[in-house]
């Protein structure tokens, strides 16, 4: 590390790093509700976003406030929302609305133990495939996962990236341990952050239609204001934003919100791989388990196995090409999470190579220790 | 008259959407979209700074059918949005219209604290004492001992006054009109769009298919007409005595008061920040968030 990289280092809490990222992708409306311990990005933001010219609003609830940032977000601005669990069962009617308008927007959950008010506030990884199916209907949606305070920040610009390029809701997955941890982190120089802005239309309003497909499946996207008038609607749409029931029209519509992701798998999917090459078995793990999951992958080299760590940044759309292709070199997979079993579920989904899958759970509000990963990577 | 109808039919509607609307014959819905259009023709908005939202239900469908920014939002949640979109764009003058039970009911908690956060922003409550689209159970404003497909044996609970709740919230202004009245009603819609604040019309309509029909009110001109005979304007009310009032409700502006407004508020709220953030910017420099500022 040079002099100038060290002199760059702060010291910050997940949660502060959740803002600086946020704030570098340029987001510039918050709304929320106060719940712990997803309150510090709340505080921080009321601070920060008028000093930008941004605007900071504490709502009635956390469904307001998922009401709140969908409509800042179609009026232009980027967009996000801070909770826990609690709240982020509230949100889920709004946030079907955000995926049916398609209207970016960044959400994030600081998870601790459910249901109900549950463990407040230890943390869990109960939230999981509420985050990919909490709102009801079929829709796409993409869930990423922060495991560092590093994590808050790189991942928080990318879920802003993804919520304008492909026009979807994106939801943050943190817990109470990434969120409460202070490290020391060297954050990049603005100019070296890459920031992706929504497109505009490029036609005049009066060749402006809202909802026409493109081959990217994600249209162009006006502001509310901004000389487009156009309708939007919670209601099945045709490409004018009117409510339609006419079966083919229906049927292009959740084609085209369901493709739109498909088509970026590549780039949606963000993994990360350690000691993978050679490795004989291994751990899939995502939030601060992963942190414990490394640890016990680098111990289990120093007893001489052969054992490697596939981080998942993203859960959903689930990364299912990536894992399909570790567990056809290994030949069995250990799966810690802190809920009974949400990702090993989506792990078995997809193993047709009969990889053998070990899972490990633990619901009891604490971490899940190196040793215990250990164990099993010396045993199995 | 006639030419402004005209107007209005031209400016105003989509003819790209696909008439005819969802509304029922005789429903007053139709009377308060005429009065919102003449009231706003008449403030001289471009229909590009206008947005028009709407919650769900028969109410919910107005949007549609008219040329401005639309949004056609969750059920209850519309005040929500707008409050995002004001904030967001704050030079558009944002009015959103809503039921009874979607403003009162599922959007309650939402209503009274937009009231009281006086943000700029109208709110046009169209009150028919129902819940029409679903079948006609029995909402927030469904009068006690009133039948609906809910209350079979008669309702047990008492109604909510819409425009007094909103007074008590503390919007900036209040007015009450019916669709009877429907000149009285576009001056009030006009008075509330020009109101800096929270404003809130409660417009007394009729469901002569669901609430008229169960509870023997008769037909929409039955319905429409007896609000011709119980509305007492405001200042006359005023000098009646209570025996007199029996039966009767109150039509005009309720409340029209002058105080600090959120969304202005907010502007000096910014400049403060900016000022602060120049004093206090290397401090910032030490929690790592000052180099993405701009």
């Amino acid at each position: 590390m040079t002099m100038a990289e060290q002199q760059k280092r702060v010291l910050l809490q997940g949660n502060e790093a959740i803002v600086a990222g946020a704030l570098a992708a340029g987001c510039r409306f918050f709304a929320g509700y106060p719940i712990t311990p997803a309150s510090e990005i709340s505080e921080l933001l009321s601070l920060k976003l008028p000093e930008l010219g941004g605007t900071f609003i504490q709502m009635e609830d956390e469904i307001a406030s998922m009401g709140a940032v969908i409509g800042a977000s179609l009026a232009g601005t980027k967009s996000m929302t801070a909770t826990s669990g609690p709240g982020f069962s509230l949100m889920q009617e709004n946030i079907g609305y955000a995926c049916i308008t398609e209207a970016p927007c960044v959400i994030v959950n600081v998870m601790r133990g459910g249901p109900s008010t549950g463990l407040p506030t230890s943390p869990s990884q109960g939230d999981v495939q509420m985050a990919r199916w909490g709102t009801h209907g079929d829709h796409p949606i993409i869930v990423l996962a922060v495991s560092s305070v590093s994590d808050c920040f790189s991942v928080t610009v990318k879920a802003f990236n993804l919520s304008e390029k492909y026009r979807s809701p994106v939801i943050i997955l943190s817990d109470e341990v990434v969120a409460h941890t202070r490290e020391a982190v060297a954050l990049p120089d603005a100019d070296q952050i890459r920031i992706i802005d929504r497109i505009t239309p490029g036609v005049p309003p009066e060749w402006y239609t809202p909802y026409a497909d493109n081959n990217r499946g994600v249209p162009d996207m006006a502001a509310i204001g901004d000389g487009y008038r156009h309708h939007i609607t919670g209601l099945i749409h045709d490409d004018r934003g009117y409510p339609t029931q006419v079966s083919q029209e229906v049927e292009k519509f959740y084609k085209r919100i369901h493709e739109k992701i498909s088509k970026g798998f590549q780039e949606i999917q963000i993994t990360k791989t350690y000691l993978m090459e050679d490795a004989e078995l291994f751990v899939i793990a995502y939030g601060s388990v992963a942190r414990s999951a490394l640890k016990a992958v680098r111990d289990a080299r120093d007893q001489g196995v052969k054992a490697g760590l596939l981080q998942l940044i993203t859960l959903f759309p689930f990364p299912r090409k990536c894992v399909d292709i570790y567990l056809r070199q290994c030949r069995a997979v250990i799966v810690p999470e802190m809920n009974m079993g949400q990702i090993s579920r989506e792990v078995s989904r997809v193993n047709q190579a009969n990889c053998r899958i070990v899972k490990h759970n633990r619901i009891d509000g604490h971490l899940i220790s190196p040793d215990e990963i250990l164990k099993h990577l010396a045993t199995v | 008259m006639l030419e402004r109808a005209e107007i209005i039919r031209k400016e105003y509607l989509r003819h790209d959407k696909k008439f005819p609307h969802v509304w029922c014959p005789g429903c007053g819905n139709g009377i308060v979209m005429g009065a919102l259009l003449r009231g706003i023709h008449g403030l001289n908005l471009s229909k590009d700074e206008v947005v028009l939202a709407s919650g769900i239900g028969c109410s919910g469908r107005m949007p549609t059918y008219i040329d401005f920014n639309t949004i056609h939002t969750t059920h209850g949640r519309a005040l929500t949005f707008c409050t995002g979109i004001k904030l967001a764009k704050p030079e558009l003058t944002v009015i959103t219209v809503m039921g009874d039970g979607d403003a009162t009911a599922i959007g309650g908690n939402h209503f009274i604290h937009a009231a009281r956060r006086n943000i700029d922003l109208t709110a046009i409550i169209i009150n028919n004492s129902t819940y029409g689209m679903t079948g006609g159970q029995y909402s927030p404003t469904t009068p006690f001992g009133s039948k609906s497909t809910t209350s079979v044996y008669g309702h047990v609970e008492h109604a909510f006054s819409i425009a007094e709740l909103a007074v008590t919230a503390g919007a900036s202004f209040v007015a009450r009109g019916t669709v009877y009245h429907a000149v009285h009603l576009e001056e009030m819609i006009q008075q509330a769009i020009r109101t800096r604040g929270f404003s809130v019309v409660e417009v007394i309509s009729n469901c002569h298919v669901q609430h008229g029909r169960r509870n023997k009110l008769g037909g929409a001109v039955e319905m429409i007409t007896s609000y011709k005979e119980n509305a007492v304007l405001v200042g006359k009310a005023a000098k009646m005595s209570p025996e007199e009032l029996e039966g009767k409700f109150t039509i005009g502006v309720l409340a029209n008061v002058k105080k600090p407004i959120s969304t202005e508020q907010y502007q000096r709220v910014i400049v403060e920040a900016r000022k602060n953030s120049h004093k206090n910017s290397s401090e910032k420099e030490k929690n790592g968030i000052k180099r993405y500022e701009e």
